[in-house]
């Protein structure tokens, strides 16, 4: 007997990567699964920061998805690979700092090579033809199946009738009459096909799975690039866009403030590298000073950080200022009245 | 049989699952591995992506915020 057909499936962990390797499965194919983790995936551990969404299920949708194909699954780092996609995106960005276009074609290209490393056969995503405005459209398909280099190797399971047949097709390795034609933004085909297969509870259908299609996230992104006067970024720079309040009292620096004490807790190891606040005199938050200070702007993060303080209608708040190279001073200072903190401050 | 240990205390979930990954892939079988985190997602994931992966978990245990997850390499 000849040994299966080999498939990795580029596994997002929602619903339509599940359906699109489950349906492949389900004729004989050997399926693995494959995720990037890009740096800007929204992960429910994220929440694992705020002590208040400690209760929250904690599971990492790809994995979930893999156990429940029970297929291998290989999470793949391309933190540094994918700077030049988000900074550089070719087809440009959608709503926000979103290249999802860019993003699809680097993935594909990304399996591509790692098929032809592990000798598997072909790739498969979730795509559905008109489920996305930006990277899931007729007139991208073919796109993001040349830039990739995949070609004719790439099948989409649960769109393939509208397509041109892929190389499995044409190649009897899949029964194309087996696949799906599903097309448009309405869920319900995939909801009933899920149903079909007894997958009930799967990830939220159409959530988004990156931080970059958020709006506030993308606004916080453009100020970083701003104020550093270039388009670059750090994993440690992209994390910390996802915790905490972020105020920008002046260009030359930003101040993230925890929100409560598991991003305090959080932001306690950043301690190191950033000037840092902390309140002596009452509850309050740690403070991360992002940017070159002088005495003036330290005052003025002082009365700031004291107005998200307990003492903040205290008449004097006592403010601990720290700096990397391990100096330290202490400052008192009248908290600053919320309403005269302007709103454009706030990123 | 190898013991070893790396450090994934401060990591965000999937780091920590990653670098287990990569440290995995240069083990031989029957080699131990113990993962330190403090990310409670690990609890979840390091587990899971030992049984999609067919790695055995040997022992978890939590200290207060530090998660400390043992795990034997197999085929």
């Amino acid at each position: 007997m000849s040994e299966p057909r080999k498939a990795v499936a580029l596994v997002s962990g929602g619903l339509d990567s599940l359906l699109a390797a489950k349906v492949i499965q389900e004729q004989g194919i050997h399926v693995e699964g494959i995720n990037f983790y890009t740096g800007f995936c929204v992960e429910g551990h994220t929440h694992a920061i705020r002590k208040k969404d400690k209760a929250k299920t904690k599971r990492n949708n790809a994995l979930w998805v893999a156990e429940q194909l029970g297929i291998k699954l290989h999470i793949i780092d391309i933190i540094e690979e994918y700077k030049d996609v988000v900074i550089n995106p070719k087809h440009g960005y959608g709503a926000n700092l979103n290249p999802c276009l860019d993003c699809k074609v680097f993935m594909v290209q990304k399996a591509r090579e790692w098929i032809e490393k592990k000798d598997f056969d072909f790739i498969i995503t979730g795509e559905v033809i008109g489920q996305r405005p930006m990277s899931q459209r007729k007139s991208t398909m073919p796109v993001i199946a040349r830039e990739s280099g995949a070609d004719e190797l790439l099948l989409r399971p649960l769109c393939a009738k509208n397509l041109e047949p892929s190389k499995p097709e044409l190649e009897g390795w899949v029964d194309r009459s087996r696949l799906y034609g599903f097309e448009g933004r309405t869920r319900k085909p995939q909801m009933a096909l899920a149903s079909s297969f007894g997958f009930e509870d799967y990830a939220q259908p159409a959530g988004g799975c990156c931080f970059l299609t958020d709006k506030q996230y993308s606004h916080k992104l453009a100020d970083l690039w701003k104020a550093r006067g270039e388009r670059r970024y750090e994993l440690d720079d992209i994390m910390l866009l996802k915790v905490g309040r972020h105020i920008r009292p002046r260009p030359n620096f930003k101040m993230i403030i925890g929100r409560e004490e598991g991003e305090n807790r959080f932001l306690q190891g950043y301690r190191k590298q950033y000037t840092h606040m902390l309140i002596t005199s009452h509850n309050g938050p740690l403070v991360l000073l992002d940017g070159e200070t002088s005495q003036g702007d330290l005052d003025l993060a002082a009365q700031i950080t004291a107005r998200f303080s307990q003492g903040r209608h205290a008449a004097k708040v006592d403010v601990e200022v720290h700096t990397p190279d391990g100096t330290s001073q202490s400052l008192q200072v009248q908290p600053m009245a919320g309403e005269a903190i302007p709103a454009d401050w706030y990123l | 049989m190898s013991r070893n240990e790396f450090d994934a205390r401060r990591m965000l979930c999937p780091m920590p699952v990653i670098r287990t990954q990569e440290k995995v892939e240069t083990l031989q079988v029957g080699d131990t591995l113990t993962i330190l985190c403090t990310d409670p997602g690990a609890i979840h994931d390091i587990p899971a992506w030992c049984r999609v992966n067919g790695h055995e978990v040997l022992d978890i245990t939590q200290k207060e915020e530090e998660i400390s997850i043992r795990l034997r390499v197999c085929e």
